[in-house]
């Protein structure tokens, strides 16, 4: 029993890692799907965090991710010495600083601004919490569009670009390598990047989630004023969630900005919110597993399907063009997986389990009271 | 002091349009728990099918008055919105009462996001430009000016308002309304139906949604499939910021919102030096929002605490 866990491990390791190479074959455009995907899983566990094991629901969390990109892109780009006249006179070329000191940076300032909005927000609940979230969202990305004036700090709506490539020690993750005669282009090296973030992450949120803060978290989600009760310090724990979540996010959007090199607000959408929520919700909330191919699901498949939407594209005349198609089908896919299995495609077996919860056919018993 | 006056008036305008909106999300809330994700997106419904009304009665009969045209495309736009309420409700949103609380929410974002996809497949994605069929003449009050549309914003927004008020306290649906948003269980006891409470609900939420839309495309002059998702968002911050679940703080929160709004949007550049400019109104509503709910969490008027997600 137990060397065939392992082998399965190991096939899927290895499937894992050939994956790109076999991708590549057919065009760096399906590397790139599974880059953005890998991102989005990134940015699904961290939300987690918040709102699968705190309870807390977020809809303002691609604030963090827009926070960290962007702090990600000031750092590694030309674009501090545009701006700032004493900044291109110590440093024509900008700042450009190594990802060891930018990449601390965007999850620090993140965290910090998780933090700052948890701090206000702590006596909030359920849906007004939501809706302060997604407010906070909302200024974020209001003033990432309009910093451009009187100090041009992000650039406005035109945005960032020309940001650094990760360079661990000298080794550039923007450019092609050769290792035994096999080629791995630059979104392939990407993608053990974010591979081996994504691993690191699965084994910090499980680990966290035995731990005794995730138990912390979880007791305050079913219950907080029992929690609070049994001597949990609430206010640190909640605090906590929300600033290790935002930190993931900051940690995601350098990520995002090095990998596209060039950020702008229209990538910080409220409805990138939305979206990180419904893949959290959608694979099964606190359930690890579940998140992940939520996230692989509403980032990976509807790429997939634009590729093949041509054919469908050209029946319809034109009029129901890719994007089109691939917000229909998310949309479908949100009603539909909701309505068959609301506890999410792959649901944790004990969570949402009540005492004196019984589901019963009688939907006034169904109401909240 | 005039422009003071004129931002009055517009805040006003907008308030009560906001105050129409917020109703329907308020009104959601207090019974079933759910914020309606998709509310914006009937409002953006009822613009878009006023706007194709009008523009084939102004080519049927070109000689209509622009009242008697904007009333019968109001009136289908009623209808048309309401029954996409009726159904959304039922698809939706009833087979999930007994499931986590987040599971409505995703289909209530998930129908915005279809409802918005399918607007963009039947009226195209270009932006419209929705006619003006009330008297363009504006008047003057005071060196500040009011169009025509402004004036029938204002007064459909009082009369209707004061129809849900007498429809809500002095009627028996308004009875049992109220007795489902306190306590469902017992309100069936007393031999209400809450299924079809729920579904009137829905139904007079969607025909204040598609008075604000139409409102709305009149004002702005344009109507697009996105339009709904910026008044909704605004609006559901104005129905948590007067206290959500109450119908008073809907109308009280979409008001003050409208004015902070537009009072914040003409005075801003100046108080700051030209610093912040007007781009920047937007994101009032959220601040004090959050200013709000700091030091009240319960929003302006609300006294139900919260409950949890």
């Amino acid at each position: 029993m137990k060397t065939k866990k392992l082998a399965t491990i190991l096939i899927a390791a290895l499937a894992l890692l050939v994956l790109p190479l076999l991708l590549q074959q057919g065009g760096n455009a399906w590397v790139r799907i599974v880059d953005m995907a890998l991102l989005y899983v990134l940015l699904a566990l961290g939300l987690n965090i918040v709102v699968g094991y705190a309870g807390l629901l977020d809809l303002g969390y691609v604030a963090f991710f827009a926070v960290g990109a962007y702090m990600f892109a000031l750092l590694g780009s030309p674009h501090l010495a545009e701006a700032f006249p004493w900044i291109a006179a110590n440093f024509p070329e900008g700042l450009h600083l190594p990802i060891w000191a930018t990449i601390p940076a965007a999850a620090a300032l993140a965290g910090l601004f998780g933090v700052l909005l948890g701090a206000p927000t702590l006596k909030l609940r359920g849906d007004y919490l939501a809706i302060v979230t997604l407010g906070f969202g909302e200024i974020i990305r209001v003033f990432l569009n309009n910093l451009d004036r009187p100090i041009n700090l992000t650039n406005g709506p035109k945005g960032i670009s020309q940001i650094d490539s990760m360079k661990f020690f000298g080794f550039d993750l923007g450019k092609s390598h050769t290792f035994f005669g096999i080629e791995f282009t630059s979104v392939s090296m990407y993608y053990y990047l974010f591979l081996a973030l994504v691993i690191f992450s699965v084994i910090l949120c499980h680990r966290l989630q035995n731990s005794r803060i995730g138990r912390a978290w979880m007791a305050i989600r079913e219950d907080e004023i029992a929690a609070k009760a049994m001597g949990i310090n609430t206010r640190n724990m909640k605090l906590l969630a929300f600033g290790m979540g935002a930190t993931f996010g900051g940690v995601s959007g350098s990520m995002f900005a090095s990998f596209q090199g060039f950020v702008s607000p229209e990538s910080f959408s409220l409805m990138e919110s939305v979206m990180i929520v419904a893949m959290v919700v959608l694979g099964g909330i606190g359930h690890l597993p579940g998140v992940i191919l939520g996230a692989l699901l509403l980032a990976a498949l509807p790429e997939v399907l634009r590729h093949v939407a041509g054919p469908l594209q050209a029946m319809t005349d034109g009029r129901l063009d890719s994007s089109i198609l691939r917000q229909l089908l998310i949309a479908l896919a949100m009603i539909t997986v909701m309505l068959m299995r609301p506890r999410g495609l792959w649901p944790s077996a004990e969570h949402g389990k009540s005492l004196n919860k019984r589901a019963g056919k009688d939907p006034i018993q169904s109401i909240n009271p | 002091m005039e422009v003071l006056l004129q931002q009055i008036i517009n805040g006003l305008v907008l308030g009560s349009m906001y105050a129409l909106i917020a109703l329907g999300y308020t009104m959601v809330y207090g019974i079933i728990n759910l914020i309606n994700f998709a509310h914006g997106e009937v409002l953006m419904v009822g613009a878009l099918t006023s706007w194709t009304i009008i523009g084939w009665m102004q080519e049927a009969m070109p000689g209509a008055p622009g009242w008697l045209v904007l009333l019968i495309s109001l009136l289908i736009a009623f209808v048309v919105c309401a029954a996409l309420n009726f159904t959304i409700e039922k698809v939706a949103y009833r087979p999930l009462r007994n499931s986590p609380k987040l599971a409505p929410l995703i289909t209530a974002i998930g129908m915005s996001l279809l409802l918005q996809t399918l607007a963009m497949i039947i009226w195209k994605p270009n932006y419209k430009s929705y006619p003006t069929l009330l008297p363009a003449e504006p008047f003057q009050i005071g060196g500040a000016v009011i169009t025509v549309t402004q004036l029938f914003i204002l007064g459909t927004t009082a009369v209707s308002l004061s129809v849900l008020m007498w429809l809500v306290h002095y009627t028996k649906l308004g009875r049992a309304m109220r007795a489902t948003a306190e306590n469902p269980r017992v309100a069936a006891l007393m031999g209400v139906r809450p299924d079809t409470v729920i579904s009137a609900t829905f139904i007079i939420g969607a025909i204040l949604a598609a008075l604000a839309g139409v409102m709305y495309a009149s004002n702005y002059g344009t109507v697009q499939h996105t339009m709904g998702f910026l008044p909704g968002l605004k609006a559901f911050t104005a129905a948590v910021f007067g206290g959500i679940g109450n119908l008073g703080g809907a109308v009280l929160g979409g008001i003050l919102l409208g004015l902070i709004e537009a009072i914040g949007a003409g005075y801003i550049g100046p108080l700051t030096g030209g610093v912040l400019g007007s781009q920047y109104s937007d994101i009032f509503a959220f601040i004090v929002l959050i200013f709000v709910l700091t030091l009240r969490p319960s929003g302006l008027l609300g006294e139900r605490v919260a409950d949890r997600a």
